[in-house]
Parts: structure tokens; C-alpha cells; sequence
């Protein structure tokens, strides 16, 4: 296999964990590359789960999900500013519908102290209400004032970028197919686009991880795949949802079917919870659909499903072991952040310090001096004041033209988008970078609009511009007049 | 830039050009006409096939061709001037508008009057709940007919269409034209939704076969549509266990529904129909807001664009009437309720004149709830029948319209009910 290059470090899966990682070993006078076999980042479990930045009472204390939870919550505090990323503290709600509930709350809230929660507080069904009027049959819950919801996608793509303005290499369309090893210990990671040379190997590779852990030869955990479905609300049905994050009180099995906001003001319903055979399965099915809306339904009897604008699901890895799988392994040179189920995405940040850490501390790299932790602010056209839009246009005259209708996103934002670091590539890399396409229309209308910047942007025809995975093609020739292909 | 109007129209289609055309030609001086797309002509531009026109310019004449007409009677009128590319923001009940375009940055105009033309949506694949994956190759007819017929590609090469509207049965003869091979039309109810002359010119024609009374239960691929389970749907439109089977494709265009594109009303707060998801409309097609107007797919979807140019020209009239003071005058509000069969009436209300109500047209654009066969459409107001006539077939896919004669005028109350004599 051909040669490509030579790194300190090979990050394999650009999720939120593997790009966390990334970010936190680019603090390091250490070489490293970000290995992600689509075209695109976040398109794994990062791309369809709940977005919740939890408060940290849910897991065991004691337990990896406990304390990398507390403390990711605290760190997405401080790099919501450092990063631009979007971010609603909305706080959370456990709502309780009967009195055992209200027992289960109390037994939730020590949980949350044991593990540092702060700010953790029973409220009364009157207290509830004023937050949420549309729930029903409520007798309490348990308010978490530390819990938001974020952008995943966002924040995927802000520590990729954070990390290549510090050094950081991020190679798409990169599938690891082996490793190297040298008298045990790891030398370099085979892929389909030729050898890298390496020290160290981060496993991130979200559902895959047990595969790729067994390619090094370490067969310590299987991960399986446990699929959560969900029905999305356009902006406006809020008013009949909810305004923050409600969860149902925990049973033994789940967290239950949720009612959330998003940061940008839609509403979900979701997840279910069904272990799957297939990684690839990500369908959404007529029982699945029922199954959450009959859930939902035991807190707001009055769905407004005249309003649903799109259903998906989201694949968590859930390990053997119970709990994340986080440092190295019995391979020398080969760490794991596995099993990263909820709550993986607030936990990033925290999994990132601890792993880098430990390669730091392995490896004798010193901390850099001139570590850039800021990333350039930027604000959407929408969210810009009249005055401030007047002026992007001066600057720039594409943001006077506006692509996707239902969400008011203009040129200028997508051609951004495509040509920052660690750029779209994608018709759903604009999407999920600038909203285009995340509306009530769903890309009906901007679908093919963006792909044609796309291929104007990146100087290919409008045949290969892709809607998210390999061959995921949008567009072809028309047929030649006499009957064959162009 | 902060410039007074005496009519804003918001749509530069054949609802936004016809309303121009007749504010203009009832005196109005100072009119704009402002569209978002790059050209005049709204959705008409995609349409390539035959078929508009008939009522309206007594000619058969294409999509382009009927906007071409639209385009070419409001050319040249100094009174008159339009904006392309050109995106509205935001309307304020003051009826300021804010625009913005690449070329003349953001702007704020005002008008006297208001016409909202809009135009309509398409329902897509997240609002009908289709399970399955999530892969490419499923598009809304609309977007993949823009993408055949104006930017020259092709969506896909296997189709399957679910919905037998108009625009899935006129999809279904473009992609075959076109050399693709369309597998299906799919349609969860028992009949068409579509015109019957679009059943035999777009798939009788091409031996594509329609499957009534059925639905995609599953759509299959991870990256490319590889293809669907389809299942029959029982009457409450639920899919039947056991019926199910595959078909291949490698691309699903929906056609199942066009949604009034009401953004900016509903930003306005204007009072709307549950049933027709527009702004509720008098004979003058002025909202519940005075001095805004709207017409077209707006106020309710159309499916001959020759409609929406009478509609739009009563818009384009009384706004401008009202923008130079001619509407003055006690008027008295009278409710049109839609009943027996009747699903919708459009104006839903009449403000008819105190002193002169014999002056105006009136004129009412229905649909029906089922498709029926000799029927009479009846409009009485209390026991008064103000017009009675046999309809030999009715159904929901072809808007019905019918004017009330002006002789029958001082026969209405506060109330004109528009029903079915079944
Ligand atoms: C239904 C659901 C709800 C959830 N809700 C929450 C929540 O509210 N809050 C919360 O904190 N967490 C939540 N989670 C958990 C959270 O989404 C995950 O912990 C997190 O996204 C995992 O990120 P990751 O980077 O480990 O995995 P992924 O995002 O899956 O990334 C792994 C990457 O590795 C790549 N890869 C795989 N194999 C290879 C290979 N051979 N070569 C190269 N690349 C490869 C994949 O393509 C993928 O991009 C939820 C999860 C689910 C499923
Ligand atoms: C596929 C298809 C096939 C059809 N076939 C036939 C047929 O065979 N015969 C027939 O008679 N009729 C047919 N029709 C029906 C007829 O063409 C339509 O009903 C008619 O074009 C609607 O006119 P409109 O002006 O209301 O809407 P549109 O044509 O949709 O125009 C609305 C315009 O408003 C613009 N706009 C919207 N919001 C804004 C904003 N905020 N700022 C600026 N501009 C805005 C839009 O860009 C659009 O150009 C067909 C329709 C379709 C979709």
C-alpha cells in the first residue's frame, strides 16, 4: 500500500468525539490528522440525536458518563463564546405524573448532587406549568438550570476548524481498512487512500469502534447498535409543544420519549429505543413513528402533526462494557473513545482533555504557547439586525440574495460555508452548517439551488455534486437525443 | 430608498403580473411588482407542457407562453415597474415592505395597497410521514421538474411518482419523454387527484400504470434510492399487512399537495382558512387587514392558471381603487359558508356597497369535497336561491367558478350558503 504521509497522532471518525479530540491534541506540539471515512463530518450518531447538553444526574456516580458529562457540561459554558457556537441554556425538565414519579425525582436529584450537579431543584406542578402551559397530568419535576440544547453539527465543524487553525490536518473520504503494528506496538494505519505513518491511534469511530478496535487486535468490547427514532415540528408549532427540554420521569429500561426545542426554535419528539443487527439501518418505521407520538401524547394529549416537517434516526453505540470506554488500550499506542452513547455529546469535550492528556503525558509533548482557541464570529443573516444586513451586503452583494426561502439563508452564508476550513462539501454539509434547507420545505425549493453553488464553488460539474454520503448523486445528464447517455 | 406606492405586489406570477396589469388599467400610477427568482412568470416558468390559457387568452398555449402574454401587457408602462431577484422580508401592517437583492441591497417601500401573490409550496416527503431511509433521489415533482426543464438534468433515470395531481401525472409523461422509465404513479386515494385529460395525454399514453388506493411504506437505500415497498391503504387510508410489495427505482418524486406559501401573512397576523390555508377573502379579494389584497395560489391552490389571472385582476382593480380613494362608502359584511359537499368557497365573506350594490361582479371559486356525477351546485341566501345549476360532473380537483347575477343581489341577507343538492 502506497505511503501518504507521516503524524504523531491518527484520530479515526469525525464526530463530536473524534473532532474534540482532534481540538484538544492540537493544544500539543503534536502532529495529528483526523481520519473520517464520508465526505463530510458529523455524519454519524453526531447527525441525528437529541442535542441536549445534559446537567450530568442521569448516570451512575462514579461511572465515565457521570464525570465526563459534569464536567463537558462546564466546558460547552466556557467554549460556547471561545467557539461561536450556538447554544440555548434552556435548562431541563423531569416531569413526574404521579407520586411515585415524584419519589423517583428525589432519588434523581441526590444522584445529581453525588455526581456535582448544580442548582438542582424540585418544582411544583404550578411552577411547571408557568414554563411549559401545554403539558398535562403534571405533578412535578425535577429542574436542571445547567442543561441547554446546542447545534451538534455546528460544534462538530467549530473544533475540526479550531483545530486546523492550530496545525490540524482533517482527511474526508479516508476509510481506515487496518493498521500497522511494530513488535506490538501500532506504526501506522492502512486506508483506502494509503498508509499513514503513526505513534499513536484515537479510536472514535463511533458504532464501528469495536470493529476497528478488533482490526488492532483489541478484542475487549463489542458495541451494538441501538436505533432512536424522531418526528421534527416546524418553528411555529412550539406554541403547542414546549419551550425548553422536557423529559418524562426514567424508567428502569430509558430516559424515555422526550418533548425539546432545538436552538433554533424547532421541536422534536423522539427517541424510541430498538437494538438493531445492521450499523446501517437508519429508517424510520410506521411503528416506530406511532410508538413516540403515543408517548408524547401521556404529556401533550394534542400534537400538532399537521406541523411535522421531517422524521429521522439516530444510532447510539452502546458498549458491552456499560459505560464509555475512554483511554488506552491493551494495544500500546491504541487509545479508545467507545460506546459513546448518551451522553457522548456533552461528555466530547471532557473525553477530548482526558485522552489528550494521556498522549501527551505518553508521548512528552509540551503544551504549545500560541494555541488559537478563538474562532472568527460570525452571525446568520436572520439573526442580524436590519442595519447590520444593509452593511454584509455592501461587503458583499451575494448576501443579498436569499437561497433557502423558509429559513432566509442568502448566498453569501452558503459560498462561506463551502470555501471556511474544513468546508461543505455537501448539499447537506450546507445544510447543516448554515440551515439551508432545514426548513418547512425541507430543501424543496433550495435543494438544487445549493447545488449549483456547490458546483459552481468547488469548479465541478452539477453531476457529482453529492447530497451527503459517497454516491449519494443529486443530479444527471439528460439522455443524448439519440437514446444514449451524454 | 423609501418611495410611495400606490400598489406593492409581493409574487411576480401570473397572479402578481395579471393584478398589476388591472390596477394599472384602473388608474393607479405608481405600482411594483416584486419576485425573488430571476425572471417574471412565477411557476409557470417550469411548465413547459400545453394546456393554459384557454379561458383566460382563448388560445392553447404553454407555461412560458402564458407568462410571455402576462410579461409583454405590463412591459413598457411607466406606471409600472418590477423587481426580479428580489426577496420580500417582511411586511408591516403599515404596509411597509422590506425587500432585498443582491443588486440594490435591502429596501423599504411603502404602498397605499398591498397584493399579496405568493404563490403556493409543496408538501414534502417529512410532512406526509414517508418511513424508511433517507437516501438521494427523493424530490418534490416541483423542484425536479425545474431541474428537467430549466436547468437541463435529469433527477434520476427509474421513477416512481406518489400522487397522481397534476403535476406527478405531467411529471410522469416529462421523465418519459425525457428517456426514463417511469415504474408507477402511486395514489392513497381511491381516485385521481388529477384532470382527467392529464390521466389519458400522460399516462394512458405511455403505458404507465396508476395504483389507486396506494401508498410507499418503506423507501430503501443508504446512499441512492434503490427502491420502495408499496402497500395498498384500507378507506381509512391506513396501509393493508400482506399487500405489500417492492418496485425499483432509483428516484420518488411526491406530488402530494400544494401549501399557500403564508409566511409574510402570517406575519401579518390577516385572519385565515383552515381549509384553504390562505388569507380569508372578500369579492374584492381584500384580506381581514384593510388595504392588503391577495390572489392566486395564495389564497387558495388553483389548478388552471386561467382562474388566477380573473382572481388577481379583481385584486389588481380594488386595490387600486382603494389606493386613490375610490372605495369609500358604507358596506355591509356578508358571511359565504361552504355546506353539503362544498368544501371550500372562495371569498369566504362579501362586503357588499350600502348604496350601490349592484355595481360590482361577484364572483365565487368552489371546490368540492368528493368527486360526484350529476349533481346541482345551489346558492341560496335564507330560503332565497340566489343561483342554481346542474354541474354533470364535480370533482375536488377542478375548481368550480360561477357568478352571482347582480339582478339577485338585493335578495342576500347576512349570510350566502354554497352547497350540493346531492
Ligand atoms: C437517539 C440518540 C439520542 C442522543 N441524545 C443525546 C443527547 O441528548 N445528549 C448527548 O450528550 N448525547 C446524546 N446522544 C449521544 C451522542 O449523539 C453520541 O454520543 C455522539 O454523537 C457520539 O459521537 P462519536 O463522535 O463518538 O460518534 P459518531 O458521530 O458516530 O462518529 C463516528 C465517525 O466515525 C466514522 N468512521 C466509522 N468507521 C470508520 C472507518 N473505518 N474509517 C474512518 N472513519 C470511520 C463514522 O463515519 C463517523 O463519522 C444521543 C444518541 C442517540 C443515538
Ligand atoms: C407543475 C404545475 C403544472 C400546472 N399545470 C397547469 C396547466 O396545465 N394548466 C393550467 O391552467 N394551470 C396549470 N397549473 C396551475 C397554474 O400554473 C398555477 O396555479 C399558477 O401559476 C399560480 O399562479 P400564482 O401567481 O398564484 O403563483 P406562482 O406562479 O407560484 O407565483 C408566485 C410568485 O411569487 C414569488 N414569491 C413568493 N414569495 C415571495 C417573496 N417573499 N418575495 C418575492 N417574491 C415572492 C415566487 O417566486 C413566485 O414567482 C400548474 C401548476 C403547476 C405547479
Amino acid at each position: 500500500m502506497e505511503f501518504v504521509k507521516s503524524t504523531d497522532v491518527v484520530v479515526i471518525g469525525g464526530g463530536i468525539v473524534g473532532t474534540a479530540i482532534l481540538r484538544e491534541l492540537s493544544k500539543y506540539d503534536l502532529q495529528c490528522v483526523l481520519v473520517e471515512k464520508e465526505p463530510d463530518v458529523s455524519l454519524g450518531t453526531t447527525k441525528a440525536n437529541s442535542a441536549i447538553l445534559h446537567a450530568g444526574f442521569d448516570a451512575p456516580t462514579g461511572s465515565l458518563k457521570a464525570i465526563t458529562n459534569v464536567r463537558g457540561n462546564k466546558l460547552y459554558h466556557q467554549l460556547e463564546k471561545e467557539l461561536d457556537l450556538d447554544i440555548k441554556w434552556t435548562g431541563s425538565l423531569v416531569v413526574a405524573t404521579t407520586e411515585e414519579e415524584m419519589a423517583t425525582l428525589q432519588e434523581l436529584m441526590q444522584r445529581g448532587h453525588a455526581n456535582g450537579v448544580e442548582g438542582l431543584q424540585i418544582l411544583t406542578a404550578e411552577e411547571v406549568l408557568e414554563q411549559e402551559p401545554n403539558l398535562q397530568n403534571v405533578k412535578g419535576a425535577l429542574w436542571a438550570p445547567t442543561a441547554g440544547v446546542c447545534w451538534p453539527f455546528g460544534a462538530t465543524v467549530a473544533f475540526a476548524q479550531c483545530a486546523v487553525q492550530n496545525g490540524a490536518e482533517v482527511m474526508c473520504d479516508t476509510k481506515v481498512l487496518g493498521f500497522i503494528k511494530e513488535d506490538g506496538r501500532i506504526a501506522g494505519v492502512e486506508t483506502n487512500k494509503g498508509v499513514i505513518k503513526t505513534k499513536y491511534v484515537v479510536n472514535a469511530a463511533g458504532v464501528y469502534a469495536d470493529e476497528i478496535a478488533k482490526l488492532a487486535g483489541d478484542d475487549s468490547f463489542t458495541i451494538t447498535a441501538r436505533k432512536g427514532e424522531y418526528i421534527l415540528f416546524d418553528k411555529t408549532a412550539c406554541n403547542s409543544l414546549v419551550y425548553g427540554v422536557v423529559f418524562p420521569c426514567p424508567t428502569k429500561k430509558s430516559k424515555g420519549i422526550l418533548v425539546c426545542t432545538t436552538t433554533h426554535g424547532n421541536t422534536f419528539i423522539g427517541p424510541n429505543a430498538n437494538e438493531l443487527e445492521d450499523k446501517e439501518d437508519h429508517a424510520v418505521t410506521m411503528d416506530g413513528m406511532n410508538e413516540i407520538m403515543t408517548s408524547a401524547r401521556k404529556l401533550i394529549p394534542n400534537l400538532p402533526m399537521g406541523q411535522a416537517i421531517t422524521q429521522f434516526a439516530g444510532l447510539r453505540a452502546v458498549s458491552s462494557t456499560g459505560d464509555f470506554i475512554i483511554g488506552p488500550s491493551d494495544i500500546e499506542g491504541f487509545f479508545n473513545a467507545a460506546g459513546m452513547q448518551s451522553p457522548g455529546l456533552t461528555a466530547a469535550p471532557a473525553v477530548g482533555e482526558l485522552v489528550a492528556a494521556e498522549i501527551a503525558r505518553l508521548s512528552g509533548a509540551a503544551k504549545k504557547a500560541n494555541f488559537k482557541a478563538a474562532l472568527p464570529k460570525t452571525k446568520a443573516f436572520l439573526r442580524m439586525t436590519r442595519t447590520e444586513q444593509a452593511k454584509a451586503i455592501e461587503a458583499n452583494n451575494l448576501y443579498g440574495r436569499v437561497i433557502c426561502r423558509c429559513e432566509t439563508i442568502t448566498e453569501g452564508e452558503i459560498v462561506e460555508a463551502i470555501n471556511s476550513p474544513v468546508g461543505a462539501r455537501t448539499v447537506d454539509g450546507v445544510k447543516r452548517r448554515t440551515r439551508a434547507g432545514m426548513g418547512r420545505c425541507q430543501g424543496g425549493f433550495c435543494g438544487p439551488r445549493v447545488t449549483q453553488i456547490l458546483a459552481r464553488e468547488l469548479n465541478i460539474p452539477i453531476t457529482e455534486v453529492l447530497k451527503e454520503r459517497t454516491d449519494s448523486n443529486m443530479f444527471y445528464e439528460k439522455y443524448a437525443a439519440d437514446g444514449g447517455e451524454e | 430608498m423609501n418611495q410611495l406606492y400606490d400598489v406593492i405586489i409581493i409574487g411576480g406570477g401570473p397572479a402578481g403580473l395579471s393584478a398589476a396589469y388591472s390596477a394599472w388599467e384602473n388608474g393607479a400610477k405608481k405600482i411594483i411588482v416584486i419576485e425573488r427568482d430571476r425572471e417574471l412568470g412565477g411557476i409557470l416558468q417550469q411548465c413547459i407542457h400545453n394546456g393554459f390559457g384557454l379561458h383566460h387568452f382563448k388560445e392553447e398555449l404553454t407555461g412560458p407562453g402564458y407568462a410571455y402574454r402576462c410579461i409583454e401587457m405590463i412591459k413598457d408602462k411607466p406606471e409600472i415597474e418590477t423587481l426580479v431577484d428580489t426577496m420580500v422580508l417582511d411586511v408591516k401592517d403599515n404596509k411597509t415592505v422590506i425587500a432585498v437583492s443582491p443588486e440594490k441591497g435591502l429596501m423599504e417601500l411603502q404602498g397605499k395597497t398591498v397584493i399579496l401573490t405568493m404563490g403556493c409550496r409543496e408538501r414534502t416527503r417529512g410532512a406526509i410521514r414517508t418511513p424508511g431511509e433517507r437516501p438521494a433521489g427523493v424530490f418534490t415533482a416541483g423542484a425536479a421538474q425545474r431541474m428537467v426543464n430549466m436547468e437541463g438534468y435529469l433527477p434520476g433515470h427509474k421513477i416512481v411518482i406518489l400522487g397522481s395531481g397534476d403535476i406527478g401525472l405531467v411529471m410522469a409523461r416529462r421523465m418519459s419523454l425525457e428517456g426514463c422509465k417511469v415504474q408507477a404513479v402511486l395514489e392513497i386515494c381511491p381516485f385521481s387527484n388529477g384532470l382527467t385529460r392529464n390521466i389519458v395525454q400522460c399516462l394512458h399514453d405511455y403505458d404507465i400504470p396508476l395504483y389507486l388506493s396506494h401508498t410507499i411504506v418503506k423507501i430503501h437505500g443508504d446512499t441512492r434510492v434503490t427502491g420502495i415497498t408499496v402497500a395498498k391503504v384500507d378507506y381509512k387510508m391506513c396501509p393493508i399487512p400482506g399487500t405489500e410489495f417492492d418496485i425499483e427505482c432509483d428516484t420518488v418524486l411526491l406530488s402530494v399537495g400544494l401549501i399557500p406559501e403564508n409566511e409574510l401573512s402570517n406575519g401579518l397576523n390577516l385572519a385565515m382558512h383552515p381549509l384553504t390555508a390562505g388569507p380569508i377573502v372578500d369579492q374584492h379579494r381584500e384580506t381581514s387587514l384593510d388595504g392588503f389584497f391577495a390572489a392566486g395560489n395564495v389564497v387558495h391552490v388553483h389548478d388552471l392558471v386561467d382562474f388566477v389571472s380573473d382572481e388577481a385582476e379583481i385584486a389588481g382593480k380594488y386595490a387600486a381603487l382603494k389606493a386613490l380613494g375610490k372605495m369609500e362608502g358604507e358596506m355591509r359584511e356578508v358571511k359565504v359558508s361552504a355546506i353539503n359537499g362544498v368544501r371550500t368557497c372562495v371569498p369566504q365573506k362579501l362586503s357588499m356597497s350600502v348604496a350601490n350594490p349592484a355595481d360590482e361582479k361577484v364572483k365565487l371559486f368552489m371546490r368540492v369535497a368528493a368527486p360526484h356525477r350529476k349533481v346541482r351546485l345551489e346558492i341560496k341566501s335564507g330560503d332565497n336561491v340566489l343561483l342554481s345549476k346542474p354541474l354533470p360532473v364535480a370533482k375536488p380537483s377542478e375548481m368550480i367558478a360561477v357568478e352571482i347575477p347582480a339582478a339577485k343581489f338585493d335578495l342576500i341577507g347576512d349570510e350566502i350558503t354554497v352547497g350540493l343538492l346531492l
